[in-house]
């Protein structure tokens, strides 16, 4: 019997789904406290926290909700949350 | 923004809660296991958080299963990978619920059998999806929806399954705990089970602020309280044999009930001393079963 090598679905991506709009709180990231240690990339339960060329974090709003994960578990204290301006 | 180190096989724009470690965990296995992955999940939490119809948060081939049988359609998907020569590793998901109650018979069958595949239970110590009911998870004194703490209950009035020894015991060449509060040492136990020829389990400690009530920033935190006080703990298992435990400087077991609503009753209207003393007891049970105890010098 021939196996087939296509899908049985064609989903669309999660993407499309923009969390950030969840967001009470945002984290500010301060870079001048950031030692670039990545606590933050490695637990955001989003994924949504990515890295630019100095090694610092940088969110994506678009998927944040906002949990403030990443606020309380940084080592430096190098991440703020405030009230999300609406 | 790094796209690619982000998110990529387990990607943003799923449901899950603000601060879930369910979806902590889906991201890390996938980061460990690498994309030459296909997953087989049950349905739960994790499952509907991160496939709503017609969405996937998921980047390798992903299936669903029914409750009942994950664990056999994962022995399907190995058998048929094996018949055209592929080398993809198969990872099956399921919560609690799936694991501990519902998924066990074909669980069972499959780790007797011994297909090569590499079964995560992300541990959320209850029925989450359907509104908090209890599993054979559900710790001791939790209350839950069907396990309410009342007059004349203290909650959940039995202790949590030991289901890595069990699954242990049907000759399992690996099997380990882990917690998404060591992200690191998670990661670990998943590449080094999804390498390990054979049927192995990793049972992952995921607290859920919803179903716990705790709020989610404290999520990481809620994980560690679990491993300090010995009510958690973390060890690999080789052919049957405990190989690595982590030890712990152990606090009190009122570190970890205390933040949590599910254990609020042991705590109002005054502590609860006889059932608190019930759970430290647990924990003292598993130090001295895991020798987990780092006895400082004075
Ligand atoms: C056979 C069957 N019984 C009941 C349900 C309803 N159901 C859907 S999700 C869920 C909870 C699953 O609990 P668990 O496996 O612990 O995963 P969690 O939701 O906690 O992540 C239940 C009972 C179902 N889908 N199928
Ligand atoms: S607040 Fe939560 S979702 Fe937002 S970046 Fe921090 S950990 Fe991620
Ligand atoms: S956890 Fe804190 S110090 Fe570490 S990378 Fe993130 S912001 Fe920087
Ligand atoms: S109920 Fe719990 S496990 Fe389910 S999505 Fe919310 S935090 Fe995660
Ligand atoms: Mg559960």
């Amino acid at each position: 019997m021939a196996i087939g090598t296509g899908c049985t679905a064609r989903p669309g991506k999660s993407r499309n789904n923009k969390t950030g709009s969840w967001r009470v709180f945002r984290p500010e990231f301060i870079n001048e406290k950031c030692t670039s240690c990545g606590m933050c990339r490695i637990i955001c339960p989003e994924g949504c926290i990515g890295e630019n060329e100095e090694g610092l974090p940088v969110p994506d709003y678009d998927y944040c909700k906002g949990c403030g994960l990443c606020a309380e578990e940084c080592p430096s204290e190098a991440i703020e949350m405030k009230k999300e301006e609406k | 923004m790094n796209d690619e180190a982000a998110c990529v096989l387990f990607d943003s724009g799923h449901r899950a809660c603000g601060g879930c470690a369910a979806a902590m965990a889906a991201r890390l296995i996938l980061d460990a296991a690498g994309k030459d992955t296909i997953v087989v999940s049950s349905t739960g939490c994790m499952e509907v958080f991160s496939t709503p119809y017609p969405e996937t948060a998921w980047g390798v081939p992903w299936i669903h299963s029914l409750f009942e049988n994950n664990s056999a359609v994962a022995s399907g998907v190995v058998a048929s990978l094996k018949k055209q020569g592929r080398k993809e590793k198969v990872i099956a998901l399921g919560g609690d619920g799936a694991t501990f109650d519902i998924g066990m018979l074909c669980l069972s069958g499959a780790f007797e059998r011994g297909h090569d595949f590499t079964y995560i239970c992300y541990d959320n110590e209850a029925y989450m999806n359907t509104g908090i009911q209890r599993s054979g998870a559900t710790p001791y004194d939790a209350s839950t929806t069907t396990s309410p703490a009342g007059s004349c209950s203290f909650g959940n009035s039995r202790p949590k399954k030991d289901l890595p020894m069990i699954l242990a015991a049907h000759g399992a060449p690996y099997v380990a705990t882990a917690s998404i509060a060591y992200p690191p040492d998670f990661k670990k136990k998943v590449e080094k089970a999804v390498n390990t020829p054979g049927p192995c389990y990793i049972q992952v400690h995921a607290p859920c602020c919803t179903g716990w009530g705790f709020e989610g920033e404290k999520t990481v935190a809620i994980g560690k309280l679990a491993i300090e006080t010995g009510l958690w703990v973390n060890y690999e298992m080789e052919n049957g044999v405990v190989t690595k435990v982590k030890k712990v400087v152990r606090k009190p077991v009122d570190d970890y009930l205390v933040g949590q609503k599910r254990f609020r009753h042991l705590f109002k209207p005054k502590r609860n001393d006889a059932e608190i003393a019930k759970i430290q007891a647990l924990a003292d049970r598993n130090a001295v079963k895991f020798g987990i105890d780092i006895t400082l010098k004075k």
